[in-house]
């Protein structure tokens, strides 16, 4: 079958993978992506997987779109069997409550559970990383309970501190650095998701998991303090 | 060898160092930023000799007073934001040579929204992420992640270079009715056929809510079919999103990489640089064009400014 592809402009393309948001559609596009690393087709700059779809910079200049259609879909027809769908679980370890997660009483009372099932829901899962967009290194992941689902704030704050973690409507996530925001915070990581000057500038990718981990305050400042010393644990998803 | 060449003695509302943006990071939601008008950045760093990307000072609408340190050919092409050596008004789309000591000021916009200064030898900054462009928004990226202000220092390798002008036939007009050129799509379930119709026969005019993500357009409102949200996908340069209230936005330079609002349509590449030096009050006009028609115009220009960097002495990378 030939991709359903779009022209965006005479710069990019968008493939289609269908409309639904679903672990399956994630990975069909994390295959197509590997699949395009490998072809390494001279005149394609860049590409930003979504929910939904791949979206593919190019450079006319040396890939005209007719040949860029059809270099895609050559890509497409490759065999798949050498390829390694595997994923990384990356685990982030977040101080929930208190000062470090302001609306975690808020969210337990709205759903009338303690604090802590909260916790309990919220961690220790695999979230599925299926695109980054926003600002930098905001990761958009799929898989909170629908009991964790809260309203967001009427006026979001101006600000939240660096690896705040929070819930918004039926949506959980981490923010990177310092933004307004209208979820609400239930932890903070002491772990930094993007840093610029790195070698390796982003924690995680789409395609990724994360996993939360609780820790105490005491954890928290201890991580904090080891800075680029600590090392996130990472493994591979299994099955 | 890296010199200080000038420092800033009033910032003006937004003087930016800016190339041609950061490629490769948008998928971990790493805007590509960069000037916002590449033809009129190129064309300076050309008339100064240096490669066309190399990085320049983006002026936005109310210029900054600049101050050589350093004896360095420069050229400013772009929007005419009345620029002032010395107390005398100086030319744009020409270099010149700025003397140490010499004061750069400039009005306000009097034709055209943003001008570019490139400087012989660039502008020494470390790149981020492969770029040297700054990222307001992401506080990244340029001199220290920001605008410039008062008292910033800038380096380079400043050199002084025989003085060129540009052919007039190279240099744009900015009117103030603008046709611009789009390919329909990508979210055509999104908008029923007398909002595409409605679209491309109406005028919309450039709000002053514009920046360098976006420009606001106002003008007839687009109605949907079943609401503005999309599944979230990524943004194009051009990319117009049409949120719920009809009135379409233009992502620029400094969009982010993703967004959740269905599109109408995407200009074409060699149109943005004319929408950058549009003002607000600009009618603007949308017509349909074919991939094949846009990226036609897109090879010729670019072999147009590899000749003419090629015969300025500054050589092209391909």
């Amino acid at each position: 079958m030939k991709l359903d592809i779009l022209p965006l402009g005479d710069l990019a393309i968008v493939i289609s993978f269908g409309d639904v948001i679903a672990d399956r559609t994630n990975v069909q596009i994390r295959q197509f992506m590997k699949k395009l690393d490998y072809a390494n087709i001279k005149g394609i700059v860049e590409w930003v997987p979504a929910y939904t779809s791949l979206t593919v910079y190019y450079e006319p200049d040396i890939l005209p779109y007719e040949s860029l259609v059809a270099e895609l879909n050559k890509v497409h027809l490759r065999n798949e069997h050498s390829l390694d769908s595997t994923s990384i679980v990356n685990e982030i370890p977040v101080c929930y409550g208190g000062k470090w997660g302001q609306d975690l009483g808020f969210v337990a009372d709205h759903h009338g559970m303690p604090e802590q099932e909260v916790i309990n829901l919220h961690a220790n899962r695999e979230y599925l990383i299926y695109m980054m967009g926003f600002m930098p290194g905001f990761p958009y992941l799929g898989g909170l309970p629908e009991k964790l689902a809260v309203p967001r704030l009427e006026k979001p704050r101006e600000s939240v501190v660096p690896g705040s973690v929070g819930i918004g409507g039926n949506q959980t996530g981490i923010y990177p650095s310092d933004v307004p925001s209208g979820w609400r915070i239930i932890g903070t990581t002491p772990v930094t998701l993007f840093a610029p000057e790195k070698a390796e500038p982003f924690l995680v990718r789409s395609g990724h998991y994360i996993k939360f981990i609780p820790i105490d305050e005491e954890q928290f400042l201890a991580i904090k303090q080891m800075g680029d010393a600590y090392q996130v644990k990472k493994y591979e998803k299994e099955g | 060898m890296t010199e200080p060449i000038l420092k800033v003695r009033k910032p003006g509302m937004q003087t930016t160092v800016q190339d041609l943006g950061r490629t490769g990071y948008q998928q971990f939601g790493i805007s590509p930023s960069g000037a916002m008008d590449t033809y009129s950045l190129q064309m300076a760093n050309i008339l100064v000799g240096n490669l066309p990307g190399e990085a320049g000072l983006e002026i936005a609408m109310l210029g900054p007073e600049l101050e050589a340190l350093h004896d360095v050919s420069i050229a400013i092409c772009g929007g005419d934001l009345q620029p002032v050596l010395n107390g005398n008004e100086v030319g744009m789309w020409k270099s010149f040579v700025f003397k140490k000591g010499d004061i750069l000021s400039f009005g306000s916009g009097r034709n055209g929204a943003r001008a570019y200064i490139s400087f012989s030898g660039g502008i020494d900054i470390h790149p981020v992420l492969g770029s040297k462009s700054t990222f307001i928004n992401g506080q990244l990226g340029g001199y220290k992640g920001r605008a410039l202000e008062a008292g910033d220092v800038l380096y380079g390798n400043p050199f002084v270079r025989k003085s060129r002008f540009l052919h007039k036939d190279f240099v744009p007009e900015y009117r103030k009715k603008l046709e611009v050129r789009v390919s329909l799509g990508p979210h055509f379930d999104r908008f029923p056929k007398r909002t595409v119709d409605c679209f491309l026969s109406s005028e919309y005019k450039i709000s002053p809510q514009s920046n360098r993500m976006g420009l606001r357009l106002q003008g007839p409102s687009l109605e949907h079919n079943d609401g503005a949200d999309i599944i979230s996908d990524a943004i194009p340069l051009g990319g117009i999103q049409v949120p719920a209230n009809g009135q379409p936005i233009i992502l620029m330079a400094e969009r982010q990489t993703t967004g959740g609002y269905a599109r109408i349509a995407t200009v074409i590449s060699v149109d943005i640089p004319l929408l950058a030096q549009a003002m607000p009050g600009t009618v603007i006009t949308f017509k349909e064009t074919s991939i094949q028609e846009a990226q036609a115009s897109y090879l010729e220009q670019k072999k147009k400014m590899r000749l003419l960097a090629f015969a300025a002495g500054s050589y092209w990378k391909k």
